[in-house]
């Protein structure tokens, strides 16, 4: 009975890191497609760059840990600055399918650049010591890492969710949301709006490949691999909203780790399985208004 | 020139129609090293044309159209090597028919939504595929792939022989036929609906249109063509590997017909024989500036020749009209 107790303790930690990570990342995906309506298929694209940012700030060049996470938000949010000014934001009214295919093939190029660059193998971690080892809690051991996985993550989303909720910033993208024409009508500049929410989204992405970098293997099939993840995340939470993938990256951490738990023979299909039974219930998602 | 076929359209052969067969015969007589490269690009030609039937004309887009090729890959190859059934002819009927039976019963569902629900579901749908031939492995072989395909004669007559000769023309035949059925529905009645629900989805529910029937019919006659394709692909390399059912083999089919140049017939067939042959060339070579490439091409076509190298040519000679 205690061995069963402390598996389901453990499982249920290690999925909400996870279920973290999956949010952090995502995040930026939910409100960019909401917001622009854009289909961003290489989301997980800034994920890979901020782990790869972290891994080789670390090893190579020997960074602090904090300097090296602070760094794969910041260049990947000025590089998603460019990107979207050149290339997104000539695609706004475009197509879903026009969309899908620019994102895949931005996908290709930069698997084909990070191998180019890396390597096939995957990046090590190189964490400092005081991240490292157990931390005692209640009789049982955790390991510190993830303890602080959770908790930085936490602490930022409660920061995010404070930022829409009660910031100008946050008002002006709702509202943008909600209404684009209106909004833009009553004189938001929605395309300087788009911008420096899609930096922020493409950020928050990179600092969550970087965080979770031990947990999901950062190589260059990164992107192609775990977008079904982000994409579940996104469509079971519901398009343009914070809470709605919250709830669906914790719901899908937490599942994942007890189905590789419990049942590795059957690997992620169980994942797959409930998003297909859920989009049917509700194709716009749990917590999504109706298209 | 927006879109040269469809049910307006004269339906007769035109002269032009015939050169990409000859090219086929010609290639069999006199490139007899190129065969099982040729063989490669028929079929993709035959999986390529049934994407185009669902994208191109229905206007759905799929990210997992790979899982309707990888199941007639595994139900010809675990046919051929669990099960004792070497018939050709027989494994390409059941492949077709388990494509269609997934593609009719996924599609009832995936059908249904629309947008990003959409698309995520066709992803989950090859997906699931995935992961199941992934941990079947005493039925699919799992990671190391399926070995071990036995082919007999097809007819009883005609061998697979090691020059590749007797599976390029079995491919050339049936892509032969699905250009066929594929020609003759894009010059339906049913063609027709099928571009209106396109262009224009609330419109044709009003006319009174059955949209939702129509999508799924096509969705279904697709998965089967994408399954004879899949077989196809078993046949001829006696081997399946999972990458029949990942997502990189559908983004790479969508380059290939976006490439060539959608919802116009011959864009499934210019598209694929370029990039397959780009392929043999530079992949080979260049493997990292390849993938590269891959995705350049991607985002270039979309940015600045939506038509593909079909449109391109279009665009050329309807200008060199113009002069003259």
């Amino acid at each position: 009975m205690d061995a069963f107790l402390s598996s389901l303790v453990s499982v249920a930690f290690h999925g909400v890191a996870y279920g973290m990570i999956l949010y952090v990342i995502s995040v930026g995906l939910s409100v960019t497609m909401g917001l622009m309506g854009f289909t961003n298929l290489a989301h997980g694209v800034f994920a890979m760059a901020g782990g790869y940012i972290l891994c080789s700030s670390l090893a190579r060049f020997q960074m602090p840990f904090p300097l090296a996470l602070a760094l794969s938000f910041l260049l990947v949010a000025a590089a998603s600055v460019i990107l979207e000014r050149l290339l997104y934001s000539r695609l706004y009214g475009a197509s879903e399918l026009e969309q899908v295919l620019f994102t895949i093939g931005l996908i290709f190029m930069s698997v084909a650049v990070a191998r180019l660059i890396f390597g096939t193998l995957q990046q090590p971690v190189i964490l400092p010591e005081y991240l490292k080892g157990p931390l005692t809690l209640m009789g049982r051991e955790f390991p510190i890492y993830r303890v602080f996985l959770i908790v930085f993550s936490a602490v930022m989303i409660a920061g995010l969710w404070l930022g829409v909720e009660r910031t100008l910033w946050g008002a002006m993208v709702r509202a943008a949301v909600d209404n684009r024409a209106m909004a833009q009508s009553i004189g938001i500049n929605t395309k300087r709006l788009f911008t420096i929410t899609f930096a922020l989204g493409s950020g928050l992405a990179g600092l969550g490949g970087a965080l979770g970098a031990e947990i999901v293997a950062i190589q260059p099939t990164y992107p192609f691999e775990q977008l079904v993840y982000f994409l579940i995340v996104v469509s079971i939470g519901g398009l343009g909203n914070l809470r709605g993938p919250f709830v669906a990256a914790l719901l899908i951490g937490i599942t994942d780790t007890a189905c590789k738990y419990w049942v590795p023979q059957f690997g992620a299909f169980f994942i797959y399985a409930a998003t297909i039974g859920l989009l049917l219930w509700r194709p716009a998602g749990l917590f999504g208004r109706r298209a | 020139m927006n879109h040269p076929v469809g049910y307006g359209a004269d339906s007769r052969l035109r002269w032009t129609e015939w050169l990409p067969w000859i090219a086929a015969v010609g290639v069999f007589f006199l490139l007899p090293d190129y065969l099982s490269l040729g063989a490669r690009v028929l079929t993709y030609i035959l999986f390529a044309l049934s994407l185009d039937l669902i994208l191109g004309y229905a206007g759905i887009v799929t990210l997992g159209h790979a899982a309707f090729f990888g199941t007639g890959a595994y139900v010809t190859g675990i046919l051929a090597a669990k099960l004792g059934v070497t018939d050709p002819v027989l494994q390409l009927l059941a492949s077709a028919g388990a494509s269609a039976l997934l593609g009719l019963v996924t599609g009832a569902v995936i059908l249904r939504t629309h947008g990003l629900a959409q698309l995520m579901l066709t992803l989950a749908v090859a997906a699931v595929c995935l992961e199941i031939a992934n941990k079947a492995t005493p039925i699919t072989g799992g990671a190391d792939g399926l070995t071990g395909v036995n082919v007999a004669a097809i007819f009883g007559q005609f061998k697979f022989d090691m020059y590749g000769k007797t599976a390029y023309l079995w491919c050339l035949a049936l892509v032969f036929a699905g250009w066929w059925l594929t020609r003759r529905l894009i010059y339906s009645p049913f063609g027709a609906t099928l571009t209106g629900i396109r262009e224009n989805s609330v419109r044709m529910h009003s006319i009174g249109a059955p949209v939702y029937l129509r999508l799924l019919t096509v969705y279904t006659l697709s998965a089967a063509m994408a399954g004879v394709a899949g077989a196809l692909l078993t046949q001829t390399n006696q081997f399946v590997g999972l990458n029949v059912l990942g997502f990189e083999l559908s983004g790479e089919l969508l380059v290939m017909l976006i490439l060539g140049g959608v919802g116009r017939l011959y864009g499934a067939f210019v598209g694929p024989l370029v990039f397959l042959l780009a392929q043999d060339y530079l992949a080979r070579q260049f493997p990292v500036y390849w993938y590269f490439g891959v995705g350049l091409i991607l985002v270039l076509v979309v940015l600045f020749a939506r038509g593909g190298i079909l449109g391109i040519s279009d665009g050329i000679i309807a200008r060199w009209k113009k002069k003259t």
